[in-house]
């Protein structure tokens, strides 16, 4: 592949969806982007970047952009936000919601949906504690690949094996033949959409709590600043936000304080502007 | 006192304990062996692992039938028993909790599987 489409990739890359293509990540570009010249006959990444530059290549780029921000995941990844949410958020939200009995989770970049639904077991195993409640989970993700894979909830021996406790597996799925698949009652506790962070955030509805969790290490400063600020107004002033454990807010925003012994849970911060609880 | 936990890999394949003994030792534990669950048995006996990695069919005792006698045993219910096993039916993981086990590994397995289950039970 010459420069110039290496050139091109990183750009569309980076407009599309905010990720930053940095030159370590170059290799991935061969692996990930040569199913879909392929796909369309084309020889190599140079005729495909040629190719996705035409007039009319809206699906062809929209591919190139699924392809490339893809991202591995795998249930209870890190365990730890689960944990908080379990122990910190949720006594919070049953205090703070008893009128409404009504909670909102927005799961930013779900992929293959082991976040969803792993926070859907949460729930289930809280138990009566939430009986009566309305639980809305949304997971987005930008690739409609992985969320047409998010919505089957069919996963292979080894996707389950990766942080999924066994009673849980045996509590929550039903093998068929040699994948699992998730409890209806668990996949309907789901809302899968396709959404692109760079987009305006407001659409979506108010939040009280949302899970971001490993996709800012790919974007900008610029980018993160914006992100995390679009967040921020669509939370309640008690809302609360969850990054991955290598990403902090901190040189970003002021929108978001750490709590303190809880890493990578935020809350607002005193700069916010208060706005209604959902 | 040596902090170090040992692990029993009981399984009557060699190569299997030998994957698994290089992938335990990585993660600092000391390893024990046992061809099948009777051979197994003798070796709790003389000193109660902290962790057994146990195949399911086996000559002599199974897995299971280990599990059981192990339930039983002075000490016995200390050890972490993670089965790791080709028997991946529903039925077999189901009976194998029943029985006392604390996780389920599905063969194959690799060394992400057995770090992430090891660290669910709190071995890791």
């Amino acid at each position: 592949m010459n420069k110039e489409s290496l050139a091109h990739y990183c750009a569309l890359v980076k407009k599309e969806s905010g990720l930053v293509l940095s030159e370590e990540k170059g290799y991935l570009l061969e692996s990930r982007l040569m199913p879909v010249a392929r796909k369309y006959k084309l020889a190599d990444l140079d005729e495909l970047a040629t190719a996705s530059q035409k007039a009319g290549s809206t699906e062809m780029v929209r591919e190139i952009v699924d392809a490339m921000t893809t991202n591995e995941s795998f249930f209870f990844r890190d365990i730890t936000p689960f944990d908080q949410f379990r122990d910190y958020v949720l006594p919070k939200l049953i205090e703070n919601r008893g009128d409404k009995k009504h909670i909102r989770i927005w799961s930013a970049a779900c992929s293959n949906g082991q976040e969803p639904y792993s926070l859907a077991i949460v729930l289930k195993e809280a138990g009566p504690k939430l009986a009566g409640w309305r639980i809305d989970i949304v997971a987005t993700d930008i690739s409609r690949e992985v969320l047409t894979r998010a919505k089957a909830g069919v996963y292979s021996q080894f996707e389950v094996q990766r942080g999924l406790p066994i009673t849980l597996l045996v509590k929550y799925f039903k093998q068929d033949g040699d994948k699992w698949r998730i409890d209806p009652a668990l996949r309907a506790m789901v809302s899968f959409q396709e959404f692109n962070l760079l987009d305006e955030m407001r659409a979506l509805g108010k939040f009280d709590i949302i899970f971001c969790r490993n996709v800012l290490i790919y974007f900008d400063q610029e980018t993160k600043t914006m992100v995390l600020n679009r967040m921020s107004g669509i939370l309640p002033p008690d809302g609360h936000l969850v990054l991955g454990g290598a990403e902090t807010v901190l040189g970003m925003t002021d929108k978001f304080v750490s709590i303190k012994g809880q890493r990578g849970l935020y809350e607002q911060g005193a700069g916010t502007p208060i706005a209604k609880a959902s | 006192m040596s902090d170090t936990k040992i692990c029993l890999v009981v399984d009557d394949s060699r190569v299997i304990r030998m994957v698994a003994r290089k992938i335990l030792e990585e993660l600092e534990f000391s390893v024990a062996e046992a061809a099948d669950g009777k051979a197994a048995i003798d070796v709790c006996k003389d000193k109660m692992p902290d962790a057994v990695l146990l195949d399911w069919n086996m000559p002599v005792m199974s897995g299971i039938d280990f599990l059981r006698s192990l339930r039983k045993m002075d000490g016995g219910d200390a050890p972490t028993v993670v089965f790791c096993t080709t028997e991946n039916d529903i039925e077999h993981i189901q009976e194998a909790i029943a029985e006392g086990a604390n996780e389920y590994i599905m063969k194959p397995f690799d060394s992400e599987i057995i770090q992430s289950k090891f660290r669910q039970v709190g071995l890791l």
